[in-house]
């Protein structure tokens, strides 16, 4: 790896932090914003033209406001707990491909940060290990509802995480590769995953809003029992960042999202337009962040319509219907697979 | 003069034996089980210099985040607080620095009479997950189905284990 | 001939680690000055919805959430085990099919067992 290509990945991780830092701003405003839509009001309005200066005043705040460790937390621990999950959130980004290369000059610029041959199982990694941000943080709070918060997402987190693990193995029997670039290639143009696996698309969102602990899977901060969950004994920018975090994951499962059954940055009569390839690149990046913008929208759309789960019903569906269900559709996929390759008959 | 690639080495054990003795010389478990955390992730470090990356992710996964989740919540479950703890005997510990003895003597046994191998192409391929689901599905088809019998044992005394009262009444506080 | 793929190509990762790790730890320090600070005691006791704090927080759980956490280590293997062989699905054929079907078959067997057994009921 030469000294121009570190030149270029320095750049693109700083450009990719700071697109999903403000990415994460704008939901939260974009959040009450069309939590007040379907509630018939008008969410912010006060800071700057339609409260579009809201998620800054917020970021500002948080920065001032005093920070407060409780006498019976354990303080290591207790500021441990949020930076790791915000350096989980921050993590995951790395693998995912934002367009096709670029060429400038002769040179060949790569809009991935690592396009490492593991790269499914390296998001799993990274998710996996986010559960000891909300768990660390919430049983060093030594807080009866922080520590039930905890414990509660905790477990709810392990549970989907197996259905999530089960769901993208009949994607991977599909394109025979982990890395997300390949994925994404192979979905060139409008021939995208979701035509042929909308049975693991499903498992996966519904997975993927238990993961980020989105209602209706909100339970580890349920206020109506637990006060703010595992956060509750959190002030100023470590609740900033638990908060921060979770609207990160939440872009970075919309873009796993897109990249896995939507096609990444291919959109279609991408070949047949006739645009140089810089331009179709370009326009890819741009495709790839509408289908972004489109599931934070989703997300946000099923937080504000549908009423909380119980925890029983929680751990039932995770359990006893996504995890069956994913298995079955990796046996149809098998079948369909063996069938149409002429191994079975 | 260190190449990079050894300097890394030797930086990733260094931290890897530091973390190892901390998760030993901690006092509170929940320190033990973050440092053991820090460790699982230099031994991925190496597996990835040995281009092992399927089983340098599998450690992460499988280690760092599931069993160590485990342990966490084992010792959360075990509620070990500074007026709880139990005061260790003196013959307990005596016992320990034996056993401990016993266990390091054994090691130390066994690296005198194994013969090193050192890799002879650090970026061969055969540590991809492509080449070893090959390896495991063509080769160790057997061992591999043996596994799953051993998953059914786990899982049948799993339950039986937490399920074993099921006429006492179990206290649910959360 | 497929590429080749070397431990080099998770520099970028440990660069964006670095990077991550040292805007989280400035952010820390930053607030950690930024903020006013009047502590007092009630404000640093732990919220109990405004009555006094009683016992221990550290209590414990349900055994219920260990089960869990104990199941989820044994069925996380099986999943790690079946991504080798979807990568390798089609070179595999039937035989891995059908070995992958006793597998996942044994798999079933475990899990109805713990349905039946309410392993997995939060009654």
């Amino acid at each position: 790896m030469d000294f121009i290509t570190l030149i270029d990945k320095s750049v693109l991780i700083v450009i990719i932090f700071a697109v999903s830092l403000v990415t994460a701003m704008y939901s939260t405003y974009g959040e009450r914003k069309i939590a007040a839509f379907f509630q018939d009001r008008l969410g912010p309005t006060n800071a700057g033209p339609w409260g579009l200066l809201q998620p800054l005043a917020d970021g500002g705040k948080l920065f001032m406001k005093e920070e407060i460790i409780p006498d019976q937390a354990n303080k290591a621990l207790f500021i441990l707990g949020p930076s790791i999950a915000m350096l989980t959130a921050c993590m995951t980004s790395a693998v995912i491909p934002w367009g096709k290369d670029l060429y400038f000059f002769d040179h060949n610029i790569v809009l991935q940060v690592a396009d490492v041959n593991i790269g499914l199982l390296y998001v799993f990694g990274v998710v996996s290990l986010g559960v000891y941000g909300a768990l660390i943080g919430g049983w060093a709070s030594n807080n009866k509802f922080s520590l039930m918060g905890a414990i509660r997402a905790a477990s709810q987190n392990i549970s989907y995480e197996l259905a999530m693990g089960l769901s993208i193995i009949s994607i991977i029997m599909l394109t025979g590769s982990l890395s997300l670039r390949d994925i994404v290639e192979q979905q060139a143009g409008f021939n995208w995953n979701i035509w042929y696996q909308p049975l693991a698309f499903l498992i996966f969102f519904v997975c993927a809003l238990a993961e980020t602990n989105r209602a209706p899977f909100d339970l580890p901060e349920c206020e109506t029992e637990l006060v703010g969950g595992y956060h509750t004994e959190y002030s100023s920018m470590k609740l900033g960042f638990y908060l921060f975090a979770e609207y990160i994951n939440m872009f970075i499962s919309a873009a796993v999202i897109s990249a896995l059954f939507f096609g990444g940055y291919n959109f279609p009569f991408m070949n047949s337009i006739g645009l140089s390839s810089n331009a179709i690149a370009l326009l890819g990046v741009g495709f790839f962040f509408i289908k972004i913008l489109f599931f934070i929208f989703l997300f946000m759309w099923v937080r504000w319509t549908i009423p909380r789960f119980r925890y029983d019903q929680l751990m039932k569906l995770g359990w006893e219907i996504l995890i069956p269900l994913s298995i079955v559709n990796i046996i149809i996929t098998g079948l369909v697979i063996l069938i149409k390759e002429g191994s079975l008959f | 003069m260190l190449s990079i690639s050894q300097g890394l080495f030797y930086f990733l054990s260094f931290i890897s034996v530091l973390f190892a003795l901390m998760v030993i010389l901690a006092k509170n478990p929940v320190h033990s089980v973050i440092y053991l955390i820090v460790t699982f992730f230099c031994i991925s470090g190496h597996y990835f210099m040995l281009n092992a990356q399927f089983l340098g992710i599998v450690n992460i996964i499988v280690y760092a985040g599931a069993i160590m989740v485990l342990f966490l919540f084992v010792i959360m479950f075990l509620n070990l607080n500074h007026e709880t703890e139990p005061k260790t005997p003196i013959l307990a510990k005596i016992a320990g620095a034996i056993c401990g003895g016993m266990l390091l003597l054994l090691v130390v046994a066994i690296f005198n009479d194994t013969q090193l191998i050192y890799a002879q192409n650090p970026n061969n391929q055969i540590g991809l997950i492509k080449n070893l689901g090959l390896v495991l599905f063509k080769d160790y088809l057997f061992p591999f189905e043996i596994v799953s019998i051993l998953f059914l044992a786990a899982m049948v005394g799993a339950v039986l284990l937490a399920k074993k009262d099921d006429k006492t009444k179990q206290s649910d506080i959360i | 001939m497929q590429p080749t793929h070397i431990p080099i190509d998770y520099l970028p990762i440990f660069m964006q680690f670095i990077f991550a790790f040292g805007f989280v730890a400035t952010t820390i320090l930053a607030t950690h000055f930024l903020g006013p600070k009047r502590a007092g005691k009630s404000k640093l006791e732990a919220f109990e919805c405004g009555i006094e704090s009683v016992g221990n927080a550290r209590s414990p759980f349900s055994i219920k959430y260990f089960l869990t956490a104990i199941l989820f280590v044994l069925f996380d293997i099986e999943v790690i085990f079946m991504y080798p062989w979807a990568v390798n699905f089609r070179e595999l054929g039937l035989q891995g099919f059908v070995a992958m079907l006793i597998f996942i078959s044994l798999l079933l067997v475990g899990f109805l067992y713990e349905i039946r057994r309410k392993a997995l009921d939060w009654e």
